[in-house]
């Protein structure tokens, strides 16, 4: 009987255990939930897309010709160094457009009105030539008419994306009151447990053929002070408390020169969620270096004056772009990502072969005001990456040969560390 | 082969006790690790127990304290990026190494904006693109620290529109206007001085070499009436025979000699005949190393012996023979006969500045028909220009007094002429003395103004080494300095049209040299010519408008060739002696150091002779005999100072025993005792050019009478690298076998070492059947990177020595670090003599009389089996899946476990900093904030405490793949080569991808691709310490001499 009374406390190790259990499965279920949401919203996308134009090679070419090209001074709904282009197709017929695209300046020379005004609006700022074939030029426009509709239905989409939170807010609400209500069964399980116990110690007290050894155990009383002065109940402690002073200790040490998350406050205020995330200026534009070079390249102010040139020239902070283009002294940005002098890194290597994003190792760059290190940069960080990525082999006749031999003992794809990704000197010279 | 042995040293050979003691060990007893060599000899330098552990807790805190926090470091970009500039990527520029007489068609090698390094230019038909160690550490000599930062007046700083001004009316003043220069090899510089000459009538252009070929010049115009050197073709010639000229060290144009030379020395089973070279010589050269046989005459001898050669083949021919020459010389008939056989491809050259001698080398080479095949004198070479006469003359006028002006032009002659003394003296009386060298050298030193030129990688300029044959050189970079071209200040002071002097030098390639290229627009023919850095011009049109140049007067083209052997008879035997009893001094050049010019560069102070395999030093070599006699000994480098009198001057030098030195002859490097150089090389050995005998108006860089040498007590260490590292009683590491015998059968010479198994000594296997390593090679499934050195073709001139230095920024460690055996060079020169029969004391110094010579480029063996691999405790050196023995510095921790188990002793071990250490103020490159603009900046500069040895240029393999991945396709031989190959002027190296085989290496090893292995069926081709079984991926190719049976 006492037993039983006893094992009273160990019910709750069941239910704890439940708690839990429930608690990771309802996680489960509100991430697959959200995965469906993102999945459907994908699909009704591409259909809508679908609906818009039946010639998607055109409009894909028109988009990468757009962004190699455009990009830089347009945008389709906002004026940057140019006009905005959205509606261009309607406000100029398609001959004027071929010939001021492949010769701007010849179309203004020739004293063509609109040209003209153009020209002086945008500061007398001269547009480059290019050398596009009218087919060309045609998927341009083609690209800029999809991009330019779209922009409605964007907002459209906007507009039904209240829904979507909502769903994902509900598991967390719904976990809660689960919590909550799982957290009050357990006080009152607590408490009539121990109105039981009291009852029932009443109740044997009462009785009078009990032998000593049974009164012992109904007078006993629970002593903290005896507990703690056990040896096995110190020494477990100590040892608890030992080995998490030493992972502290030892995570603590591993934490030296690593910059994690370091975000030094630089000369200029430059942001990449401007530049990358809000106008989606391709980052081979300013990092000239990254699919040639070992470096990326921070990019020179004549880079930048391409755009400040015309854009936001009365910003204080690109005065100081000015200032020191007028003062002949480069500017001292803080280096961000600093890799130790032993190890070599090649950003050709990982974007140009192996068709890596740069969001892999720099993270949401294109939502950084200020840029933070992203990754520990550690070469257990390092060597984690070349384990489990498979090496971007598709069309590279460089690999053709090894790809044949791996598949001949292996059906995994060809790994990193297959082709000999975490031998020292591949990183170290 | 098996009576042959092979020793490094006379040390190895006599088997000193002291010599045995280290012979086993890299390293000697001692190791004192706080301070450098000289300070450790102190006995007890003070440092205990309990320094020790202070130091370690303060290091401890120190690096604790310096981990926590991380310095903030700045990323500076350009403020306005040049187009052609990516940082990361290496530009390179087709340029010109014209220093003095020396040519060298470069590419240079820049990274944002700075060279870094700089290589043979493979487009030039005279290197074949390969260079020399001068050349590959001419980049180091742009960064020094000692070159002038502006114009100097009267010793101070100045600038130029002041200089300009002074120097100008100074000038106009000035009836007599001596320019002084060495040779100039540059046209429009030669252009540049015909103007200022017209400017000023009363000025002359002097040139004076500091290494004369004045006498050959004088031959061939007393013989054929040219007054130039001739254009010599050793890949012509299937006999040569060489009195005294080191061609392939530092006669004349070494770097295309050595091309021409090798490409008859290499065999293969399709080529398998080579050319048979005899050297008459007193000191032992790099070319006399090579010879197949080689004869140490006396220098005083050479004239007979080239009389005597003409006799004999005279005698065959039915010209008159020189009357009164005997002289007894052995393979001196057999020397004749050879050329008499080979008429028309053979080629006979002497080193002498001697006319007459001269003179009989020319009719020798008449009599063989060899002009129009390996001689061309129709084209003019203008590697040597100088006029010995002109030169004394013009230090005669200057001590009477009737010089107003001079202008030194890049040339130190009170350094470099042997009346150099006399010049500095006699200066004074010159009213305006102008230098335009770029540091405050000797003669700069005594001059009232000194406007400094720029560094040659920062100049415009152009060469003709030969005529028609013409170079471009472009800057590789900015001036550093305040400098100014000299060509630009000469058109300052003549106030010319245009003092700047690129346009000077585009005008003038645009009148000249454009109109016979056929194009069209000179801009494209400019640019053409930029890009490929050299361009043949058609002779006949362009040679209408070039400028006279003051050398070369070709106004007899057809002159009958003149030959008076009555004459000559007389004036050989009043100059030479069949037998001089006394003893004579032969001066030479080392490979490195030259003349001196660039002595200031520690690359080349550091860079170990390939005969002496001494460094940081000059000496005076005496024969084994002379040793004897005197009882001199040489052990571990520690020898006598001696004091040596020749033409009445007195230098101190130390002794060294030299093998294969001519009994009777002394010899000394000249290029050393620099005074004003800068702090590397200022008080570094004697300076020899004041023994050169110059009486007769003709500089003679020996001396046959009163040549005394004194020994003194004074006692010194010459640093050598020659017995560190080497193999006792291995002599498995060198194969050789005779020409007869290789075509006989391509095994010959072979060496199959077998190991005995448990069955006992009659079932005994190859190495590679008894292994405990399996299927290493099987793993090689992308690239399998090997190499493959030619003994043959290998002439040890130490080029691929420097150029690793450069690539690799391997460190300059000093004399004193050397001689505790800490040199740090990844790859080195084994230089092996060898004699045959040497039982008994007697026959040993028959050994040491004249030695044959191996030379063995020896790095890191990228061992498939490597036993260094095995014992370090931290796996800090591991093999790749490329074939690569890979060293990763910052894993090692120095237990040197490593060194000790290498059988091939290549690795090396970083004693100190090296860098930033003001304790090897030597090593510029690293010392100082200039000198390091040099280091590659993709390869670690290596701390304190670790290994580290050839890596097989690993950076250059990676940027050749990622090339070759980025473009989608496997890399190629163009893609990837080593710093070492690529230098090499002989293409004695060859490196390449075994896994590939149409790699140059696979086609030369003759690789068979089975089921899972690769073989090497190439007959020549061996490893060496095979009986190891460590398996390298360096493969050597047997040496073969062309010698006959009964003289092996």
């Amino acid at each position: 009987m006492f037993a039983t009374l006893r094992s009273a406390g160990s019910i709750f190790l069941p239910i704890l255990a439940f708690f839990f259990l429930s608690l990771t499965s309802i996680r489960a279920q509100s991430d697959s939930t959200s995965t469906e949401v993102a999945s459907d919203t994908s699909t009704v996308e591409t259909a809508t897309s679908e609906g818009g134009i039946s010639d998607e090679a055109v409009i894909a070419e028109g988009e990468s010709l757009f962004n190699a090209n455009c990009r830089v001074c347009h945008a389709v709904d906002q004026k940057l160094v140019g006009p905005a282009l959205g509606g261009i197709y309607d406000r100029r017929d398609m001959d004027w457009i071929k010939l001021f695209i492949k010769n701007s300046q010849a179309v203004i020379a020739s004293g063509d009105a609109y040209a003209v005004a153009l020209y002086e609006e945008y500061n007398q700022t001269v547009m480059p030539s290019f050398n596009f074939s009218d087919s060309e030029i045609e998927s341009i426009v083609a690209y800029i008419r999809v991009e330019a509709d779209k922009e409605p239905e964007v907002a459209a989409a906007d507009g039904g994306q209240p829904l979507n939170p909502q769903a994902a807010q509900e598991p967390s609400t719904f976990l809660t009151v689960i919590v909550v209500g799982l957290v009050i069964v357990l006080i009152l399980i607590l408490v009539v447990l121990f109105l039981i116990i009291n009852f029932l110690t009443k109740f044997l007290r009462k009785r009078e053929d009990l032998d000593d050894s049974d009164k012992e155990l109904i007078d006993q009383r629970f002593k903290l002070g005896e507990l703690v002065k056990k040896p096995a109940f110190v020494g477990i402690v100590a040892f608890v408390f030992g080995v998490f002073a030493l992972k502290t200790v030892i995570d603590g040490l591993y934490q030296v020169g690593i910059q994690q998350g370091y975000a030094p406050t630089q000369p200029i205020a430059f942001s990449h969620k401007l530049h990358a995330g809000q106008y989606e200026i391709d980052c081979n534009y300013c990092h000239t270096g990254v699919r040639k070079s070992k470096s990326a390249n921070i990019p020179s102010a004549n880079i930048c004056m391409n755009c400040h040139g015309q854009i936001k020239t009365e910003s204080p902070e690109i005065q100081k772009i000015y200032a020191a283009i007028e003062n002949d002294r480069p500017i001292e940005w803080v280096r961000v990502h600093n890799l130790p002098d032993l190890a070599y890194f090649n950003h050709a290597q990982h974007v140009a072969v192996g068709g890596q994003e740069c969001q892999t190792c720099h993270g949401e760059i294109q939502e950084m005001e200020v840029v933070a290190q992203y990754s520990p940069l550690t070469m257990g960080w390092c060597i984690n990456c070349h384990q489990e990525t498979n090496v971007n082999t598709k069309g590279n006749a460089y690999y053709d040969n090894l790809v044949e031999l791996h598949a001949q003992h292996s059906k995994a794809p060809l790994k990193v560390e297959d082709i000999g990704g975490l031998e020292c000197a591949k990183c170290h010279y | 082969m098996s009576n042959k042995i092979y020793w490094k040293g006379l040390e190895q050979l006599s088997n000193d006790p002291e010599f045995v003691k280290y012979a086993d060990k890299e390293f000697p007893e001692y190791l004192p690790i706080n301070q450098k060599k000289q300070s450790a000899d102190t006995p007890d330098d003070g440092s205990s127990r309990r320094d020790f552990l202070k130091m370690m807790g303060f290091s401890v805190a120190a690096a604790s304290l310096a981990a926590c926090e991380a310095p903030v470091r700045k990323a500076i970009p350009y403020l306005n990026k040049p187009v052609e500039i990516d940082p990361g990527i290496p530009n390179y520029y087709a340029s010109t190494y014209a220093e003095g007489g020396d040519y060298c068609s470069i590419v240079i090698k820049t990274r944002e904006g700075r060279p870094i390094k700089v290589e043979g230019n493979k487009q030039c038909m005279l290197s074949g693109g390969g260079s020399t160690a001068q050349v590959e550490a001419s980049v180091l000599s742009l960064y020094d620290q000692e070159r002038l930062t502006a114009p100097m007046a009267a010793g101070k700083k100045s600038d130029w529109e002041t200089v300009d001004k002074e120097i100008k009316s100074a000038l106009a003043s000035s009836r007599n206007i001596r320019i002084i220069s060495n040779t100039v090899l540059s046209p429009t510089t030669r252009k540049a001085v015909e103007d200022f000459i017209a400017k000023y009538p009363g000025a002359k252009h002097i040139t004076y070499d500091p290494q004369s070929a004045h006498g050959l010049i004088q031959a061939n115009q007393q013989s054929f009436g040219k007054a130039h050197l001739p254009v010599y073709n050793f890949s012509k010639a299937d006999v040569i025979v060489s009195l005294d000229a080191d061609f392939l060290g530092t006669w004349i144009a070494p770097v295309t000699y050595i091309n021409q030379y090798t490409k008859r020395r290499k065999l293969s089973s399709s080529q398998k005949g080579m050319s048979r070279h005899y050297q008459f010589e007193s000191n032992m050269t790099l070319t006399g190393s090579n010879a197949d046989y080689r004869i140490p005459v006396k220098a005083s001898q050479q004239g007979l012996i080239a009389a005597a050669i003409y006799n004999s083949l005279a005698a065959k021919s039915g010209a008159p023979t020189i009357s009164g020459i005997q002289i007894e010389v052995p393979f001196l008939d057999k020397a004749a006969d050879a050329l008499w056989n080979a008429k028309g491809k053979s080629l006979v050259v002497s080193g002498s500045n001697d006319p007459e001698l001269q003179m009989v080398i020319n009719a020798i080479n008449q009599i063989l028909g060899n002009y129009g095949s390996t001689i061309d004198l129709e084209k003019a070479a203008y590697y040597r220009q100088g006029n010995d006469q002109d030169m004394s003359d013009f230090i005669a006028d200057v001590a009477a007094g009737s010089v107003d002006a001079v202008i030194f032009f890049n040339s130190n002659p009170v350094y470099d002429h042997p009346q150099g003394g006399l010049l500095e003296s006699e200066l004074g009386k010159v009213a305006l003395k102008i230098s335009t060298a770029g540091r405050m050298d000797e003669t700069a030193s005594v001059c009232d103004y000194t406007t400094p030129d720029h560094h040659y990688l920062e100049s415009w300029n152009d060469a003709e080494p030969i005529a028609g044959h013409l170079s471009l050189c472009q800057p590789g970079i900015t001036p550093l300095f305040n400098t100014r071209q000299a060509q630009s200040s000469f058109l300052t002071w003549m106030d010319a049209e245009t003092t700047d002097y690129y346009q000077y030098l585009t005008q003038n390639w645009k009148s000249t040299y454009f109109p016979s290229s056929g194009q069209s627009d000179f801009d494209t023919f400019w640019n053409q010519c930029l890009y490929n850095g050299i361009i043949d011009i058609d002779l006949s049109s362009a040679m209408d408008t070039s400028g006279e140049s003051t050398q070369v007067e070709d106004e007899s083209d057809n002159q009958e060739f003149a030959f008076d052997a009555a004459a000559i008879s007389g004036a050989l035997q009043s100059t030479y002696q069949t037998d001089n009893s006394g003893m004579e001094l032969v001066l030479y050049q080392k490979v490195g150091l030259g003349t001196g010019g660039q002595a200031n560069n520690p690359w080349l102070q550091e860079l170990p002779d390939p005969i002496t395999k001494a460094v940081w030093d000059n000496y005076i070599t005496v024969s084994q005999k002379f040793a004897r006699d005197n009882g001199l000994s040489m052990v571990e480098g520690k020898t006598k100072i001696a004091n040596l009198t020749a033409n009445g001057v007195t230098v101190s030098a130390p002794i060294l025993i030299q093998p294969g030195q001519a009994n009777g002859t002394f010899g000394l490097a000249l290029g050393y005792g620099r005074k004003s150089a800068g702090k590397v090389a200022n008080g570094l050995g004697a300076n020899a050019f004041t023994l050169i005998n110059s009486s007769n108006g003709s500089l003679s860089y020996y001396a046959a009478g009163d040549v005394a040498l004194e020994i003194t007590s004074e006692t010194h260490r010459i640093g050598q690298t020659q017995t560190h590292e080497t193999y006792m009683g291995r002599e498995t590491v060198i194969q050789e076998a005779l020409l007869s015998e290789y075509q006989k059968d391509e095994y010959a010479g072979q060496f199959a070492p077998k190991i005995a198994t448990w069955k006992g000594d009659e079932e005994k296997v190859a190495p590679h059947k008894v292994t405990l390593w399996k299927h290493h090679q099987e793993k090689y499934v992308n690239h399998h990177w090997g190499m493959s050195i030619d003994l043959n073709s290998c002439i040890g001139c130490g080029t691929c020595t420097i150029a690793c230095q450069a690539e690799n920024n391997v460190p300059v460690v000093g004399r004193d670090e050397v001689l505790t055996r800490r040199e740090m060079h990844w790859i080195r020169i084994d230089r092996y003599y060898s004699s045959t029969g040497v039982e008994d004391y007697d026959s040993l110094e028959q050994a040491a009389e004249n030695p044959e010579v191996t030379f063995q480029p020896m790095m890191c063996q990228h061992c498939n089996n490597a036993p260094c691999e095995t014992v370090c405790p931290v796996a800090a050196t591991v093999h790749s899946t490329e074939g690569l023995n890979q060293m990763a510095y910052n894993r090692c921790i120095g237990t040197r476990y490593c060194a000790n188990n290498c059988p091939y002793k290549v690795r090396r071990f970083n004693w100190f900093k090296y860098h930033d250490n003001d304790q090897f103020a030597e090593n510029t490159s690293m010392s100082n904030s200039l000198g390091r603009m040099v280091l590659n900046p993709d390869v670690t500069v290596r701390a304190r405490g670790v290994m580290e040895k050839c890596t097989m240029c690993v950076q250059r393999i990676q940027a050749g793949k990622l090339l070759a991945k980025r473009e989608g396709r496997r890399p190629s031989d163009e893609d990837v080569n080593v710093a070492c190959a690529q230098a090499c002027p002989a293409e004695a190296i060859v490196f390449g991808d075994m896994n590939n085989p149409d790699s140059k290496l696979s086609k030369l090893l003759k690789i068979e691709y089975h089921d899972k292995h690769k073989t090497v069926e190439e007959p020549r081709a061996y490893t060496v310490l095979q009986e190891l079984n460590v398996d390298p991926n360096v493969f050597y190719l047997r040496k073969i001499r062309n010698k006959d049976q009964e003289n092996a």
